[in-house]
């Protein structure tokens, strides 16, 4: 089946765990970790990548620019 | 099955920070909306390559050290007094693309006199309006556009708008004179809104660019450490709450 796959790259360190990017996902994919960066915040990650189409919302929504949104056609599955 | 590590590659890149934000970290309580909003600024300048054309002018608020954040010139005012120097900038350089961002504090208190006259002559300049309902800034004081009812550290049992009036809606004043040309009405609370907003500001600096007048965005937003919410909190108390007395949409152009 043809379908849209994406990715997403958090800055770890720039972070600060607001969890906007949680709530706008539509397909559920990011969480924030149980683990902190060196400032103290709880930074987001993609807990379920399978999921993610790369839609950018969450890009869209962080207040500090520090996610990347990353695409690709993921053509028809062998 | 596509690997991560197969999608996470530079031709695969299809949304990233703007190059006119510098590297510096916002000093922003996590979730604030003047991240969000300085993004599309920084977006729409480097969409209409302008960065050595544009010339901002930084508030007094929590938004004072915004020159750090968009890499182009700016110019600091006095609290309040960013429409005046605003004014003198595009007069004394009418080619460049003037902005000045202010919030409800700074626009709508200290600084009306300056906002409605700027206005009201019509200076060839974007207005960026932050309305967090709040002084962010200093600690959650009540600010003209508070809302009835809101509790904020100098209205502990909320705003009695017998002793303190209405919540201010400054930017319906500003669309009925004749001197704004755009004058709207945004968020940022949702991906949906986050994309409006930023056509609004693109909007807003092309017609600055065709020198049509007053260009003025209201963006209701949240300080979510002065309504002491949750950022996710503070979006859902924003549209339950501020959407109804300050509606988004355009008001004019
Ligand atoms: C002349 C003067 N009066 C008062 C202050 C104190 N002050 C600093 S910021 C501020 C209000 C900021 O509120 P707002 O413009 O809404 O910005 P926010 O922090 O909410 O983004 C005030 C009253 C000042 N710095 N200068
Ligand atoms: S929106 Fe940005 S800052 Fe907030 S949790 Fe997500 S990645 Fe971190
Ligand atoms: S790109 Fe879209 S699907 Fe992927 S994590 Fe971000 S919001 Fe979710
Ligand atoms: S105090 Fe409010 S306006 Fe200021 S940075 Fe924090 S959340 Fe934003
Ligand atoms: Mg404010």
């Amino acid at each position: 089946m043809a379908k849209v796959r994406g990715a997403i790259k958090v800055d770890v360190e720039k972070c600060k765990g607001c969890g906007l990017c949680v709530v706008a996902c539509p397909t559920s994919v990011i969480a924030l970790s149980r683990d902190v960066n060196s400032k103290g915040y709880n930074y987001a990650y993609m807990e379920v990548p399978e999921a993610c189409t790369g839609c950018a919302n969450c890009g869209l929504v962080c207040p500090d620019s520090v996610i990347d949104v990353y695409r690709v056609k993921a053509g028809v599955e062998a | 099955m596509v690997e991560v590590k197969d999608i996470i590659k530079e031709e695969n890149l299809v949304y990233t920070k703007s190059k006119i934000l510098t590297d510096k970290v916002f000093h922003y309580c996590p979730g604030c909306s003047h991240g969000v909003v300085h993004k599309l600024i920084a977006e729409v300048i480097e969409e209409m390559d302008i960065q050595d054309k544009t010339i901002a002018i930084s508030p007094v608020g929590c938004s004072v050290l915004a020159y750090n954040y968009l890499a182009v010139d700016w110019q600091e005012a006095a609290h309040g007094r960013a429409p005046a120097l605003a004014t003198a900038v595009s007069r004394l350089m009418p080619d460049k693309y003037v902005f000045a961002y202010q919030g409800d504090g700074d626009l709508a208190s200290i600084g009306t006199a300056e906002i409605i006259h700027a206005c009201n002559r019509g200076e060839n300049i974007v207005i960026i309006f932050i309305n967090n309902g709040i002084y962010g800034m200093t600690g959650g004081q009540m600010a003209p556009t508070t809302l009835e009812g809101m509790p904020t550290s100098t209205s502990p049992y909320g705003r009695d708008v017998k002793l303190a009036g209405h919540p201010l809606k400054i930017t319906d004043l500003i669309a009925q004179l004749p001197g704004t040309e755009y004058v709207t009405r945004q968020a940022v609370h949702t991906p949906a809104a986050v994309r409006k907003c930023k056509k609004a500001i693109l909007k807003a600096f092309q017609n600055v660019g065709k020198k049509n007048g007053t260009q003025f965005i209201e963006v209701v937003s949240t300080c979510n450490s002065g309504w002491k919410l949750s950022p996710v909190k503070a979006n859902e108390w924003m549209v339950e709450n501020m959407f109804p007395v300050y509606p988004l949409g355009d008001l004019k152009g």
